[in-house]
């Protein structure tokens, strides 16, 4: 099958470091698939390129059949991809609804003639896009009526959600996940993992995680790439990369690897 | 919903609610206008006259009642009364103008959180294209300045006036595209920098644009501007009459104008505030505050940032250029003096003592400052002045008022009283006077069965049917 998102040969550097080195990576459609590495490893900084907030140095980035390498975010978010960020990044004083109305602005056709003269397509616009942003923020879990809170006001686990929401509304064929399960206890952790699941079963979306938590990406990806000081060290399923030598030697340590330790559960 | 509605009415609110409110705000009204009328110079009822407008602002009654009374108070009282003392026209109109130029910059600074220190440039680009081609400085470009006669005619024929209202907005609005360019990039300080240097550098070329080709005259300003004609029905000698015998004195020429530009300041005032909120509650008004909160989120949200930003320049920038237009016509002068970096600074003084991105606050805070600024002070030095005259003497302190000092005279001291307004309002009430309130969005849905506080956070559980 062709691969949704292809990435060849992408280089990155930050000054003397290079950040992300000549990193090869293939997500095909309808998969769950997780980065992971240890820290510092250069996972955020993939995501960062593949979705334009860095421009790669080198390297070809093919998302959906054409070039996405060097195009602003703004472009590459209208062309099927959006994220979400390790550190919650809403809008902190604008409403839950306005948070996910703020994800739809690709797919509102309103204009600024539209605002000022209030047309009817413009009011059908925004009520379509309000509509679907309640729609959205039930099915990411949200309690009903939290839509205008302010987004600063809600709990940790619900930012995390409305997040989702926010980058579903842009309506994605391909969602990345930047540890989205970070300072959740295991209950929220669960239900998070369950709500990925749905994700590409029900929508239809191609979800990429960048992950700590070893229980999650065991759990739940279906293909796996480490990554160890912006190179890639190894991928395949989660059972190939379980049995890696080198990862158990990026993850644990070179001496540890005689003692056989599978990838811990929870690192 | 409603309940949380309710429960927000502030103490004066809640005294204005009903049948009582609506005869409160009018005897209010009523009385500031009826005392207006016994003493029109009175300082005193001027500020009941503004405090009762305030009132109407506050009043929790539909909207319609409000429109009616808001409208009422300005359109028919307030030009009435103008009659007794043309004054207020002129305070009308001031205050409008500056609220307008508050709303404008308050897009800019207060929707997109775009700091500009420059935003009286876009001012001096509306006010100069109309000096310039509404005044005879066009038959003056070779000449310098003050070599020139006055001719009998113009170039253009007044009625222009209303075309260069258009010319205006779209001159500032290209204006403020060219100041976005560059600074796109800029944020924070470097941003707030590069305007401040910006508003520098169109006063500096209004100061000398005289050579080699007299444009605008350099330091001596541009004078005499034409106003635009006013139809023939309002200037015949019965009309005037009637008005001067409604006023108990002669009403000439110059006050129908006091109340011309006086309507055209508060219809484009109502204008800028109309589509400020329809902006503001729009996919370009959520654009803004997303890149006021978190600009690599909202890039990452597919919001286009440099199309965003530019558009609050040119927008913000196209209510200044419309009121530059109409100033311009009102002083029949400009000059690169009126465009200072101080006037800059009180626009955003009264955009933050009124309350960032809330409109009614900037509204509020172009009236306060306009107000300290051209009335308030004045009056009190006026007062002082008379004292000084007299033989009375200080009570309390038993020294006659002759012997103070005229360095106490408080129309000195203009800087100083808005220092210290805004210190006492960044300790007490950091977010402006009337601070904006993110809109209320009604859900259409049930409220919540119970309170969302007694949610299980991190429950996704099980019925969330797709429903579309």
């Amino acid at each position: 099958m062709r691969p949704l998102l292809e990435l060849r040969n992408v280089t990155k550097c930050f000054g003397g470091l290079v950040a992300v080195n000549n990193v090869d990576l293939q997500i095909e459609p309808g998969r769950i698939a997780s980065v992971i590495g240890p820290n510092g490893a250069g996972k955020t900084t993939i995501f960062n390129t593949i979705t334009g907030i860095y421009r790669p140095d080198a390297g070809t980035i093919r998302f959906d059949g054409q070039n996405i390498a060097g195009k602003r975010p703004d472009q590459i978010t209208a062309a099927g991809m959006c994220r979400t960020f390790q550190n919650i990044r809403l809008f902190h004083n604008m409403t839950v609804l306005e948070n996910v109305l703020v994800g739809a602005h690709t797919q509102t056709p309103s204009t600024l003639w539209g605002a000022m003269l209030r047309t009817r397509s413009f009011q059908l616009a925004e009520e379509r896009a309000r509509q679907e942003a309640i729609r959205l923020l039930r099915y990411v879990g949200l309690p009903a009526g939290l839509g205008d809170q302010l987004a600063k006001n809600l709990p940790y686990g619900q930012q995390r959600r409305i997040e989702i929401a926010r980058a579903l509304a842009a309506n994605p064929k391909l969602i990345l996940l930047d540890e989205p399960t970070a300072g959740m206890n295991p209950q929220e952790t669960e239900a998070a993992i369950r709500l990925f699941r749905r994700l590409r079963d029900e929508l239809g979306v191609t979800v990429v995680l960048i992950e700590h938590d070893m229980k999650v990406v065991m759990g739940i990806s279906e293909y796996v790439t480490v990554i160890d000081y912006g190179q890639k060290i190894a991928e395949g399923t989660t059972a190939e990369v379980r049995k890696n030598q080198r990862v158990i030697e990026a993850y644990l340590g070179r001496s540890a690897t005689s003692a056989q330790g599978p990838v811990g559960e929870g690192s | 919903m409603s309940v949380a509605r309710h429960s927000q009415l502030s103490p004066l609110q809640r005294l204005l609610q009903g049948t009582p409110g609506l005869w409160i705000v009018l005897a209010v009204a009523a009385g500031a206008s009826y005392g207006f009328v016994q003493s029109p110079r009175s300082l005193p009822v001027r500020l009941l006259l503004i405090f009762s407008l305030l009132l109407i602002y506050f009043m929790p009654q539909k909207g319609w009642v409000k429109l009616l009374y808001g409208g009422g108070m300005l359109l028919i009282v307030l030009p009435y009364l103008g009659l007794f003392n043309p004054f207020l026209m002129e305070l009308g109109f001031q205050i409008a103008a500056f609220a307008t130029l508050a709303i404008g910059l308050n897009i800019v600074v207060g929707f997109a959180g775009l700091l500009d220190l420059g935003y009286v440039a876009f001012f001096a680009v509306g006010a100069y294209l109309w000096a310039f081609f509404g005044s005879q400085q066009l038959w003056h470009t070779d000449e310098a300045p003050g070599t020139f006669t006055i001719f009998a005619t113009f170039p253009f024929p007044a009625w222009w006036f209303w075309i260069f209202l258009g010319v205006g907005v779209v001159g500032a609005a290209f204006t403020g595209v060219l100041l976005g360019f560059p600074v796109l990039r800029l944020r924070g300080d470097y941003l707030a920098i590069v305007t401040l240097g910006f508003g520098e550098v169109i006063r500096v070329m209004a100061n000398n644009l005289d050579k080699p080709i007299n444009l605008t005259n350099g330091p001596q300003g541009i004078t005499p501007i034409q106003r635009p004609p006013i139809p023939s029905f309002f200037t015949s000698p019965e009309i005037l009459e009637q008005l001067g015998q409604l006023a108990g004195r002669p009403v000439g020429l110059n006050d129908l104008y006091g109340f011309f530009f006086y309507f055209m300041a508060v219809a484009i005032l109502v204008l800028a505030i109309f589509l400020a909120l329809r902006l503001d509650n729009s996919k370009l008004g959520r654009a803004w505050t997303a890149i006021r909160e978190d600009d690599v989120a909202a890039v990452a949200m597919g919001v286009p940032l440099r199309r965003t930003k530019l558009a609050a320049f040119a927008i913000g920038a196209s209510f200044s250029g419309a009121m530059g237009v109409l100033y311009a016509a009102n002083r029949t002068f400009v000059s690169p003096e009126t465009f200072s970096l101080t006037v800059s600074i009180s626009i955003l003084v009264m955009v933050i003592l009124g309350g960032l991105g809330s409109i009614a606050g900037v509204v509020l805070g172009a009236a306060i400052v306009t107000m300290l600024n051209i009335d308030i002070l004045q009056t009190l030095s006026l007062q002082l002045s008379s004292l000084r005259q007299g033989s009375g003497t200080i009570p309390l302190l038993g020294i006659p008022w002759a012997s103070l000092p005229t360095q106490l005279d408080p129309a000195r001291y203009q800087r100083l009283f808005f220092g210290l307004l805004l210190i006492v309002m960044m300790i007490f009430r950091p977010e402006g006077i009337i601070p904006s309130q993110r809109r209320r969005l009604e859900l259409h849905e049930e409220p919540a069965q119970e309170p969302p506080a007694a949610q299980i956070e991190g429950e996704i559980e099980p019925d969330h049917k797709l429903e579309s």
